[in-house]
């Protein structure tokens, strides 16, 4: 093999071997087999799909709460890290365990919890709809679980950055005039840039396959509230297996192109600056 | 500009025993170049930050020449700052980083953007990085990282220049053409330069006057030729040059090692037991059985020997309590280890020991 180099570990046969076959078995496959299902439709068919208006509301639902929900958690993921990292205070380290419950929580658990708190009845739910906001059982609802969903991810792939940062560069900017704000903005937070890409892309894509704790707190309406996994489900449901393997399809050529964009533009970013 | 340290005291923790720094005084003339010279944790590095405003004194004063800069915080004080590890801006280009000092400024005192951009070409002119202007601080090597990273200190126009081991990351080569280079541009720039270094040959061969610190104090101030000639005390004579101390004992005006006199000269009369640093061109291997007194030479047992560039290193045990010595042996004298040879000290330097009060 012309690309290989020269190692002092050995085995590079092996574990390309081993990192096709796995990835072609737990990933490709059952993609490859999705496509092939939807593919029985033709384009044509695909497309009458695509194009009906409650997929195409469903859709417009997934992927925008989705992009919301990880912008919302890229901002205050961020200042969470920023405080993990930072700061020294009592309870920190519970705190820190804290962010990963999301992470941990089965999702229907995480759903009805939060459906409790966000009804018209629950903690929140009840103060907030005397002021006339109702947040569950409408596509409110969806971004609070997605935000909750996906915070873990913002967080912990910003911290460790943030940790690793260089005193020294921001003490530089200071000697240099540069404010505490301006430090942040201009210093700081570029170089934080491509974690927090990362974290986006995480939160995004797990946001947009999230089901369990969605559906309990979204309303579930067609056209309003209800999100692509579900349609899937609904169709699944009616024995229309056709329909649900091409709303599948659509939502990963979505996601794919979605998660391409950042990758490009994290690779820019590593190209240019000489790191992650 | 001239800086101004008066009586500043540092304590990080008052549980431990010593403060950081111990009232420290230190003038800089305008437009010297001063190193701070001392062993890790003699508080070197603290006194620059402190002066620079990125730490905080317990107590005393700095001044900029008359102004009191004590209150001023680090970006009102106006000094250009070099760490150790560059600290450049990753995400910027070279032209971007030298021109941040300037972009960061408000409307008011902001120079135009051509304006801007010209004085950081200018820098980059002066610092020998011309046409690098757009790249990224990942694509340079570490020397061509410093001189970046001086270029935008130099760019705000700082009332002084603060060094804090500038050429700590590089290696032996790149080192010694940066003293030489960054000699040339304080003569031609003039700026009133502090630089902390641990490395003796550094603070000697670049700065105007040296300061020796040691556990937070100001062991002594003097050009390379003072510092080196006539150390003040015996932790700079330790500390500068290569040295072995003797233990020996001064009575009657004159030295002894054991019951044999020497004939270095005594600047004080004071008795008493003390170390006397001697270098290792200082000791000639005199002819066996003669000395001058008439009197049996101090003679010494040949431990071990070395090369050491040009020359030859040995290392003697003297008889008794006096300890070990090391000295340059001519590559011509045979000497094998093992064997007895007689010593003839040409020039030390005793410290009395003052008894522990």
């Amino acid at each position: 093999m012309s690309f290989r180099r020269p190692s002092i570990l050995p085995g590079f046969g092996l574990t390309l071997g081993y990192t096709l076959v796995y990835l072609t078995a737990i990933v490709l496959l059952p993609v490859a087999l999705l496509i092939l299902r939807s593919s029985s439709l033709g384009l044509d068919g695909l497309w009458a799909i695509a194009t009906e208006p409650r997929v195409l509301a469903a859709l417009r639902i997934s992927f925008g709460m989705s992009l919301a929900a990880a912008g919302i958690n890229v901002v205050f993921g961020a200042i969470i890290a920023w405080v993990l990292a930072r700061y020294e205070f009592p309870g920190r380290r519970l705190l820190d365990a804290v962010v990963d419950l999301p992470f941990a929580l089965p999702t229907a658990v995480a759903g009805i919890a939060l459906a409790s708190l966000y009804a018209p009845s629950g903690w929140i739910g009840g103060p907030l709809s005397t002021l006339g906001w109702r947040i569950a059982y409408t596509p409110l609802g969806i971004g609070v679980a997605l935000i909750f969903i996906g915070l873990p991810f913002i967080v912990r792939t910003v911290q460790p950055v943030i940790e690793e940062l260089d005193a020294d560069v921001e003490e530089a900017s200071a000697t240099l005039g540069a404010t505490r704000a301006q430090t942040l903005l201009r210093v700081i937070l570029p170089s934080l840039v491509p974690a927090l890409l990362t974290g986006f892309a995480l939160a995004f894509a797990r946001g947009v396959g999230e089901y369990g704790s969605v559906i309990f707190l979204a309303g579930n309406l067609p056209y309003v509230s209800e999100i692509a996994p579900l349609l899937i489900v609904v169709k699944l449901e009616q024995f229309d297996y056709a329909s649900a393997t091409a709303i599948a399809t659509l939502m990963l050529i979505v996601s794919f192109f979605i998660l391409l964009v950042i990758n490009l533009i994290q690779s820019w970013s590593r190209r240019r600056f000489g790191y992650v | 500009m001239q800086i101004r340290v008066v009586d500043i005291v540092k304590q990080f923790d008052p549980r431990a025993k010593g403060p950081v720094l111990d009232q420290i005084n230190l003038n800089v003339v305008g437009g010297e170049l001063l190193a701070l010279l001392g062993p890790s944790g003699s508080g070197k590095t603290t006194l620059l930050r402190i002066i620079a405003g990125l730490d905080q004194p317990t107590g005393g004063k700095v001044f900029f020449g008359e102004e009191d800069a004590s209150g001023l915080r680090v970006q009102e004080r106006r000094v250009g700052f070099v760490f150790q590890n560059y600290a450049l801006f990753k995400h910027l280009t070279l032209e971007e980083n030298i021109a941040f000092g300037l972009t960061v400024r408000d409307r008011a005192t902001r120079p135009p953007k051509a304006e801007i951009r010209r004085r950081a070409l200018e820098l980059l002119d002066l610092v020998q990085l011309s046409g690098l202007g757009k790249r990224y601080p990942a694509q340079l090597s570490g020397g061509q990282r410093q001189r970046v990273a001086l270029a935008r200190a130099l760019a705000v126009e700082p009332r002084v220049l603060l060094l804090d081991e500038p050429f700590g990351a590089l290696d032996a080569k790149v080192r010694r053409d940066l003293r030489l280079w960054l000699r040339e541009l304080h003569d031609r720039t003039g700026h009133t330069t502090l630089f902390v270094t641990h490395d003796q040959d550094e603070a000697l061969e670049l700065a105007d006057r040296v300061a020796v610190l040691s556990q937070g104090r100001i062991e002594q101030i003097g050009s390379p030729d003072e510092i080196y000639d006539h150390p003040a005390t015996a932790f700079v004579h330790g500390f500068i040059g290569e040295s072995s101390a003797l233990r020996v004992n001064a009575r009657e005006g004159r030295l002894f090692i054991g019951d044999r006199p020497l004939s270095i000269p005594l600047r004080e009369e004071r008795p008493g037991w003390g170390r006397l640093f001697i270098r290792p061109q200082d000791v000639v291997i005199g002819e066996k059985g003669l000395s001058e007194t008439g009197r049996p030479p101090i003679e010494a047992e040949v431990l071990s020997l070395w090369r050491s560039g040009p020359t030859r290193r040995a290392e003697l045990a003297l008889a008794g309590e006096a300890g070990r010595i090391e000295i340059d042996a001519p590559v011509a004298t045979p000497l094998t280890p093992g064997e007895k040879v007689p010593l003839h000290f040409k020039r030390g330097t005793f410290y009395l020991e003052t008894p522990a009060a």
